[in-house]
């Protein structure tokens, strides 16, 4: 059986060398999350807000370490402020962001968020990459690790709602 | 001795900053950044300014990534204020290498000086206390700052949390360089020598 998209993800990050990985729980990255926590070289922090891990990680590379911060859409918002630290001091950051208000969104109040998560990132100068297929994971955050760690800029994969299956909602026709 | 007024924040920090040998200090944005510049310039030392209530939590992935060396974030309380939550990320973590050190004056200095909430009853020693961190102080006095300082740079087995009271006295400006790639290019240096740039 092919590997999974989370499990490919695992993969690059241990071959990016990626020792802390800052997480606020979500479904959609609730594998990768299993599987980084299984792994005593990588450090595991799970967060009460998104906008802690974008400074636990600027900390992490001032000491050294490569770093992930795994999040959903609904928590970009809370983070612009922090990300200014990245780009007025260039320090690298990945973050990988699972969608929500994309493919086949059922839950109104997820849509404001999503649809503005990446014009707000880029607002404050983080590049953005979108993956849409589950195929095109891989390859798409390998290219946001090396831009991220290489060019030493703060990048986003969003990874698209029609990759992880939009959220079943109990009032839809079809659900009981 | 206590101080009717609180301490003076730039002999406070300079007192504890004494023994640090090769410990980092990370400060957070406007004042607290101030004194640490005035108490000695070094490589060693991350002054951020902006990222308001980010500083404890880079404290933490700087502590993650160097394990042996101590990490001292120094930070102010409206700050720390913002950032509550993590206190409980740290608690839970519980880094052994990194002290967080609230420097409270109990206004918010930069701004204007509006009464923080820290002069209304809220007791961040008490909120890290109840968060878990172990080592837990809130220093008005001379003597309580000289125990602090003892146990700063001192091995521990989780993390550090001081609330040290100052008074609102006016201090000189002491502003360090501006420039966020030459302040982080720097710090790495110190950090990992050569393999910064690997």
């Amino acid at each position: 059986m092919a590997p999974t998209w989370p499990a490919q993800i695992y993969e690059l990050l241990k071959g990016f060398d990626v020792r802390q990985v800052a997480y606020v729980p979500d479904a959609g990255h609730a594998e990768l999350i299993r599987l980084c926590q299984s792994d005593t070289t990588m450090q595991t922090v799970s967060l009460t807000t998104e906008e802690e891990g974008v400074a636990m990680l600027c900390g992490a590379w001032l000491g050294g370490h490569h770093g992930v911060l795994l999040m959903q859409s609904s928590g970009v918002g809370n983070c612009i402020n922090m990300l200014t630290l990245n780009a007025e001091c260039r320090i690298p950051l990945l973050m990988l962001v699972t969608m929500r208000g994309d493919f086949g969104e059922g839950n109104p109040q997820q849509m404001p968020m999503g649809r503005g998560a990446q014009a707000a990132m880029e607002a404050v100068g983080v590049v953005v990459l979108r993956a849409d297929r589950a195929e095109d994971v891989a390859e798409s955050v390998r290219a946001a690790a090396r831009m991220a760690f290489l060019s030493q800029r703060a990048v986003a994969l969003l990874i698209g709602q029609r990759v992880i299956g939009a959220k079943a909602m109990t009032q839809e026709p079809g659900h009981d | 001795m206590t101080e009717p007024q609180g301490l003076d924040r730039r002999a406070a920090l300079a007192r504890l900053l004494r023994e640090r040998g090769d410990a980092a200090l990370v400060t957070g944005l406007g004042s607290p950044t101030y004194d640490a510049f005035a108490a000695g310039d070094t490589d060693h030392n991350f002054y951020l300014w902006g990222g308001m209530g980010g500083a404890a939590m880079l404290g933490l992935g700087l502590a993650l990534a160097q394990p042996q060396r101590r990490v001292v974030v120094w930070t102010g309380d409206g700050e720390m204020l913002m950032g509550l939550g993590a206190l409980a990320t740290i608690a839970v973590a519980r880094p052994a290498n990194l002290a967080i050190v609230v420097v409270d004056n109990e206004h918010y200095g930069e701004t204007g000086m509006q009464p923080a909430h820290t002069g209304q009853g809220v007791d961040l020693a008490g909120i890290a206390a109840a968060a878990g961190f172990g080592d837990v102080s809130l220093v008005r006095t001379t003597d309580a700052l000289e125990a602090l300082a003892q146990r700063l740079f001192r091995p521990a087995d989780g993390p550090l949390f001081a609330c040290v009271k100052v008074s609102t006295g006016p201090v000189p400006k002491a502003v360090p360089s501006l420039d966020g790639p030459y302040l982080r290019t720097r710090f790495r240096l110190a950090m990992m020598g050569a393999a910064a740039f690997r």
